[in-house]
């Protein structure tokens, strides 16, 4: 036994589940209730500009890239729990699909 | 002809039983009997050969632990009239091997324990001379819940990483570091780190609650393993960015 | 004597056998649900960045019936990981002031308050 690393992965894991706690349910409001029933309008100027900032840019990243982290790290513990072994083909999947979403949201960011 | 209520018991008799099995009991009601005294009444007048561990009769023990329709209670805790009308299902405690009929091996749990150093380390050596340690209520309070374990294993067999993982060192274990490393008398985190923080330690546990909600002394091990996974991550921090300054 | 302990074998489907590990797989399959409303998000970042038609299109997607009906059911999920999560922070997160333990709800009710606090603000900036 030795003091293991886990932080590494715990700590966004828990910044993200603060974020999706207090964040995520208001997006989905809005792109998923409030935009298809037209009572708010995400256009593609205002959206733009609000990336294009800096501060928006960081905003947008954390609030997609954290709470991406927290459903992948948890997503691996219950694969353990429900018996689909815990070894390095689950973690890979699981952060890996964290990892492609965070670069993918970065990427797109960047270019904005 | 006065009310009865029936038992099922799992027995498992080493020396001549392959696997363990279910037997019925017939045992007189009484409002104020608990299941302890049901199966005491089965040794007493029915089959002697049933084995099982109790001591104080009065929940402070820890001896009697078992799975009492499928939920880990201690037997003296456990209220006959709570399953009135109906047939009690008794098993040993889950996770732990069957030594014989109600009784578990333990052992694993002793070791896990010892492994966390459940005594007080101190910062630094100091001389009789000196006098006493101090300690406010205030801290005190700190820690006062998580001394209230009596070793009970409910917590273990709840627990369902216990059951998945045979090396997870469990909720009582790592509530009692987290009690020593509460006390303000003690300066050992960064020893009983070495299990504690280690993957079978904290790590292990993703947070089902079950341990704390079986409790029957409201210790709350999920709460402490919780706390002790945020303390270790700010330590984890600390040593990454301040390499050797902490010990 | 000889002895011979008898270990029981854990079953997959353990969870399944009592209403409070039932409960617990519930709560952790919110982040399944969290996760795709993120990589949803990222698509739409996508979209962003390669222009006004591709974030148009976005837009359309998300009032699809098939959009509508996916964020439903993660929005029900978010909000159980919400009302979990907060729950579950007197634990993780003890507050001691003035030598008095700060009660649960109150903590509680501070992260409740903070969720209506940012829920609006990122409402008005959506131009509610």
């Amino acid at each position: 036994m030795a003091r293991s690393n886990k932080p590494l992965l715990w700590l966004p894991f828990a910044g993200g589940g603060l974020v999706a706690a207090l964040l995520t349910p208001v997006l989905i409001l809005i792109t998923g209730v409030l935009v298809p029933s037209g009572m708010v309008h995400l256009r593609y100027e205002t959206m733009a500009a609000f990336a294009h900032h800096p501060l928006g840019k960081l905003l947008l990243f954390g609030a997609v890239a954290l709470p991406a982290w927290h459903a992948a790290h948890r997503l691996r513990m219950t694969a353990h729990d429900l018996g689909l072994g815990g070894g390095a083909a689950i973690k890979t999947a699981c952060y890996g699909a964290a990892a492609l979403l965070i670069l993918t949201a970065a990427g797109a960011l960047i270019a904005i | 002809m006065s009310e009865t209520i029936t038992l099922e018991v799992l027995r498992y008799l080493p020396e001549t039983d392959s696997e363990p099995h279910f037997q019925r009991y017939t045992v007189p009601y009484k409002d104020e009997w608990v299941v302890l005294d049901a199966l005491n009444h089965i040794k007493d007048h029915l089959d002697a050969t049933l084995s099982y561990r109790w001591s104080c009769h009065m929940a402070v023990c820890g001896s009697c632990g078992m799975m009492i329709d499928g939920e880990p209670k201690l037997s003296c805790h456990a209220f006959l009239r709570d399953y009135r009308g109906g047939v009690i299902r008794v098993e040993p405690l889950d996770h732990f091997p069957i030594e014989r009929d109600l009784v578990i091996v333990m052992d694993s749990f002793m070791n896990k324990l010892s492994s966390v150093k459940p005594y007080l380390i101190p910062r630094e050596e100091k001389p009789l001379s000196a006098g006493e340690y101090l300690q406010t209520p205030a801290e005190l309070r700190v820690f006062d819940q998580y001394t209230q374990c009596i070793n009970c294993l409910l917590c273990y067999a709840a627990c369902p990483q216990v059951g998945l993982t045979e090396d997870f060192v469990g909720p009582a274990a790592l509530a009692l570091a987290h009690r020593y490393n509460l006390d303000s008398r003690d300066g050992g985190k960064a020893e009983r780190a070495e299990v504690v923080a280690s993957n079978e330690g904290i790590w292990e546990c993703t947070f089902v609650g079950a341990c704390s909600q079986v409790c029957p002394k409201q210790v709350d091990p999920a709460a402490a393993i919780q706390q002790t996974k945020l303390s270790s991550s700010v330590d984890w921090l600390k040593d990454m960015l301040t390499p050797g300054a902490h010990k | 004597m000889s002895r011979r302990p008898y270990m029981r074998q854990v079953e997959r489907s353990w969870w399944l056998h009592r209403p409070r590990y039932v409960a617990y797989m519930i709560r952790e399959l919110t982040s399944l649900f969290v996760g795709l409303y993120c990589a949803l998000l990222a698509v739409g970042l996508i979209r962003l960045s390669q222009g006004a038609a591709a974030w148009d299109g976005f837009v359309t997607a998300l009032a699809s019936p098939p959009g509508v009906i996916f964020q439903s059911i993660c929005l029900v999920f978010a909000v159980y990981h919400s009302v979990t999560w907060f729950a579950l922070t007197p634990k993780a997160m003890p507050l001691m002031i003035g030598g008095q333990p700060v009660p649960g709800m109150a903590i509680i009710g501070a992260h409740y308050a903070a969720w209506a606090v940012v829920s609006i603000v990122v409402l008005i900036a959506a131009g509610i």
